[in-house]
């Protein structure tokens, strides 16, 4: 990733020499060949094409900001009721992430998000154990979270 | 109406949401029964009601007298990163400590898993 962002900048460099052009314009130009010419020559890296990454960033981020309004919606709708139809509860979630920052984003998202909030992790990174707030299903839960973060990390983590 | 206005407008729709939902987080913390349920309240509602009134003071200053703060900008990232961590740590704190859940709290997979994991301590 970054060996290929490193390369992209010194093939912008390389353009300003050749036109002899030092303004901001003439980078961007010289950046923008330089992706295409990465693109056509992804086959040659061990890793995928950084532009892949930048994406699933962007989209593990608005996922983010859609789950936050949703879960202060939430949250909102359940104190604001008459009287308290809530069933906390914790439960054991095992998660598939081997490395200790894909965790932390995962808990951290998983705080974030509708109804759950993350008490405790297991040693050995395996099992998370969360708080949620209103508890009727918790496969549905489990399923939730699977679906919505989980992947998003690993297309991120994904070389 | 004009451009001004019509971004006054926004600006302040923006900021009435923000107070509102600190207001609710707040009745949510009276209201909720134990330390777990009131931490969502607290974590939740409320960064994303701060997050709210600081983009509506980034938008006021932009728009009105054309100061871009990028201070501001920081203090969201920042508030949106600090926040779910000290909700966590809350919490577990908390749990470590021997505070109880609500008493109609269905389920509780954690004691398990302490139960399992003191006699092996011991020994």
């Amino acid at each position: 990733m970054t060996f290929q962002i490193m390369i992209n900048l010194l093939m912008a460099l390389i353009w300003m020499f050749m036109n002899d052009a030092w303004t901001f314009a003439s980078f961007i130009s010289g950046y923008a060949i330089g992706v295409a010419v990465l693109f056509f020559l992804r086959g040659f890296f061990p890793q995928r094409f950084y532009f892949g990454w930048i994406y699933s960033v962007v989209k593990l981020i608005l996922i983010f900001l859609k789950e936050l309004v949703l879960s202060a919606a939430e949250v909102v709708g359940q104190i604001l009721q008459p009287k308290l139809k809530i069933k906390p509860g914790i439960f054991a979630m095992d998660i598939h992430l081997q490395r200790n920052w894909e965790v932390t984003v995962l808990s951290c998202l998983i705080t974030l998000t509708p109804g759950t909030l993350v008490v405790d992790v297991s040693p050995d990174n395996k099992t998370l154990y969360i708080h949620a707030m209103h508890l009727p299903d918790t496969e549905a839960a489990k399923q939730d979270i699977r679906e919505s973060f989980e992947k998003a990390i690993q297309e991120v983590s994904r070389t | 109406m004009n451009a001004d206005e019509i971004s006054s407008w926004i600006i302040s729709i923006i900021v009435l949401t923000g107070s509102v939902l600190s207001l609710i987080s707040a009745f949510g913390l009276i209201r909720l029964p134990d330390i777990y349920t009131r931490s969502h309240a607290a974590t939740k509602a409320s960064t994303l009601s701060v997050m709210c009134i600081l983009i509506a003071a980034f938008l006021f200053f932009a728009v009105g007298e054309g100061l871009y703060s990028a201070r501001i900008l920081l203090g969201i990232v920042f508030v949106f990163i600090t926040a779910p961590v000290g909700g966590h740590l809350i919490s577990r704190a908390a749990y470590h400590t021997g505070v109880t859940l609500w008493d109609s709290s269905i389920q509780d997979q954690l004691k398990e898993k302490k139960r399992k994991q003191r006699p092996s301590s011991r020994s």
